[in-house]
């Protein structure tokens, strides 16, 4: 097992595997005319990779932003179980949330694009350094101690995602796929105590959905990441998620694990119909 | 990204984390500072005083640079701080009566303090519409030096006595020179230092890509502001310095024009590049200081050469600017790191 060699443990949770990580109820989100979310609530549990379904503009995208500070819904509450106790996300700016330990990627990649892949991941370490001023202009001394600490736990991180060879290249000149990882890493690197993932495997071929369907994996039995995971392709939701949660026009038409859902006939005829019946 | 020098490798994150890995590297470093050492010795007193100007844009430029090529954030503002630097430590100096020293250090701290205010706008703006915030900064700023009269003593321009520190009085460009190099060296340096860490990286998160710079926990407010803050510091020595050198203090030499000139020099140098920062400078203080200078050789020729000089400088200027922005936008650092990597590999091309 590879984390075995690794001394730094990326989950940031301390909450035992089973409970309550993060509650979301009744959240409704409008854009102007637009319902894109619509009282939408449900559980995600402390060691499971929670996967979102739903067809396109389902609000599954709008949904993550609103946890991640990005949207702000009219309605309903996000709570997050933190070691020191819950914390209501909804009105929280993101790059608190952040701080809480929650941890994101992007449909559609958003790296610092001119840094390079070894600066991108030392950004996941941002909210783990100190930045103090005075020291970071004079460099000798705490800076660089503090990047020489922080190097050790992003360098596992490269490992765990085999970005070795492109680690000095600045990201803006990868090929998607990994871009696409460089962006997991990031989050990673975060120690997150809770992942989002919005349509990690987006655009790839077979054998790169296999690797970074691997990664996922690798971060959550390995590491013990709670992951929430917006996928469209089914055949990789129903292997890997723990439990599955399904949109359809901004409202929550099921919720359970993946063999419930995918009996569920509302699910069918929204969603899945096609690849059920064939 | 520059190229790296095959044959290097490191066996810890600390020697990685060095900014010159090779001896050609260090030796170069060691010519460069021989230079700087040298030039006052060997330069007519012109040349010094060219000098000097070069040493003070250098930190202006560094400053700029954080914010404008790093942070993103446009400025058309930079007079307005130079100003805000200069008459603060003067004012000081000859109000107070503080040592120079002292009044210089505070009117860093106060240029810190008023671009981090006028910072605020950006918080919301991008773009052209941050470009026109700051020249209303810069308009602001110019305007209060110039009709404050409880502030400025009502006079049109205030004058310095000659530096003096521990009984040594700096009379000339000479005694000068060392002073503004060193305060120069010390602004690349800590410019150099910020983007080797954590706080310098957010800066070049929030350039890139806010909205993820957000989600890994950046401040994005206060990431701007402080951006402000530190580039107005810079400024502010800059301004302080200026002040303090050339003994008069005036609005006439914090006008836009000036805020023009350091970004036309973060532009030809190199945007969020320090060395650049350091080249621009030289080039865009030493070009019209040529043109000055081949105006008053040509004058046994042509008498009317020197009354060119300056519709020259301004034509010259315009069309630098343009020509980099169409050949190399990325300045002379990107043409320097070019010739490096052409040097490094020869007689082979790649
Ligand atoms: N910033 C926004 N402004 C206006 N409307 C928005 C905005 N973001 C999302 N929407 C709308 O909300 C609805 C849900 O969009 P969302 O991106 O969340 O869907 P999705 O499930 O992620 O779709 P996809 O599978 O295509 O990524 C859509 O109708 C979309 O047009
Ligand atoms: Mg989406």
């Amino acid at each position: 097992m590879i984390t075995r060699a690794y001394r730094h443990s990326l989950n940031g949770s301390h909450l035992a595997p089973g409970q309550p990580l993060m509650e979301v109820s009744d959240v409704s989100l409008r854009f102007g005319g637009i319902t894109a979310l619509a009282g939408v609530g449900f559980t995600v549990t402390q060691g499971h990779i929670h996967a979102v379904i739903g067809p396109n503009g389902a609000g599954k995208s709008s949904l993550l932003n609103c946890i991640s500070g990005l949207y702000r819904p009219q309605e309903g509450q996000v709570t997050l179980y933190t070691k020191n106790g819950p914390a209501e996300l909804v009105g929280m700016r993101p790059h608190r949330i952040a701080r809480l330990g929650v941890a994101r990627s992007f449909q559609n990649i958003e790296l610092f694009r001119h840094l390079t892949v070894l600066e991108n991941l030392m950004l996941g370490r941002h909210v783990h350094m100190r930045h103090r001023l005075l020291a970071s202009l004079a460099w000798f001394g705490p800076a660089r101690r503090e990047e020489i600490a922080h190097r050790v736990l992003v360098e596992e991180v490269i490992d765990l995602l085999q970005i070795q060879s492109v680690r000095h290249q600045p990201v803006g000149s990868l090929a998607y796929g990994f871009q696409k990882r460089v962006e997991l890493g990031r989050a990673l690197c975060m120690q997150p105590a809770l992942l989002l993932l919005d349509e990690p495997m987006a655009g790839m071929n077979t054998e790169e959905k296999e690797d970074m369907a691997r990664f996922v994996l690798d971060v959550h039995e390995l590491a013990g990441v709670t992951v929430v995971l917006i996928e469209h392709d089914m055949n990789v939701v129903m292997d890997i998620s723990d439990r599955v949660s399904v949109l359809d026009f901004g409202e929550l038409i099921a919720d359970g694990t993946p063999a419930e859902v995918s009996a569920n006939p509302d699910v069918v005829r929204a969603y899945l119909g096609e690849e059920l019946s064939a | 990204m520059p190229a790296s020098a095959t044959g290097v490798h490191h066996r810890s994150y600390a020697s990685e984390l060095t900014l010159r890995h090779t001896r050609a590297e260090r030796f170069r470093l060691l010519l460069i500072l021989a230079a700087v050492v040298m030039v006052p010795f060997i330069v007519t007193p012109y040349w010094l005083t060219i000098a000097n100007q070069i040493g003070i844009a250098v930190i202006g430029a560094v400053g700029l640079n954080i914010l404008v090529g790093y942070t993103g954030q446009i400025s058309l503002g930079q007079g307005g701080f130079l100003a805000v630097g200069a008459y603060t430590s003067a004012l000081l100096h000859i109000r107070a009566d503080l040592p120079v020293p002292v009044c210089i250090a505070l009117a860093v701290i106060t240029t810190a303090a008023i671009g981090a205010l006028f910072g605020v706008p950006a918080l919301r703006l991008k773009g052209l519409y941050l470009a026109i915030a700051t020249l209303a900064s810069q308009e602001i700023i110019l305007f209060a030096v110039r009709t404050w009269d409880w502030l400025t003593g009502g006079v049109d321009a205030i004058s310095l006595p000659r530096l003096e520190v521990g009984g040594f009085i700096f009379r000339q460009d000479f005694d000068w020179y060392w002073v503004i190099m060193a305060f120069a060296v010390l602004a690349v340096i800590t410019g150099r230092n910020l983007f080797r860490t954590g706080l310098g990286r957010s800066f070049m998160a929030v350039r890139d890509q806010d909205i993820a710079a957000s989600a890994m926990g950046v401040d994005v407010t206060r990431t701007k502001v402080l951006a402000f803050a530190i580039s107005s510091a810079y400024a502010g020595l800059a301004g302080a310095l200026m002040a303090h050198y050339t003994g008069i203090v005036t609005w006439e030499r914090f006008t836009l024009d000036v805020s023009v000139l350091y970004l036309a020099i973060i532009i030809v140098g190199g945007l969020g590049s320090i060395a650049g920062s350091v080249y621009g400078a030289i080039f865009m203080i030493t070009l019209p200081a040529l043109i000055t200078r081949f105006g008053q050789d040509f004058q046994s020729i042509w008498p009317q050469a020197a009354e060119k000089v300056p519709a020259v400088q301004v034509i010259v200027f315009g069309l630098v600017i343009v020509l980099f922005l169409i050949f190399e936008p990325r300045g002379l650092n990107r043409i320097w790191q070019r010739m490096k990597d052409y040097i490094r590999f020869w007689p082979y091309r790649y």
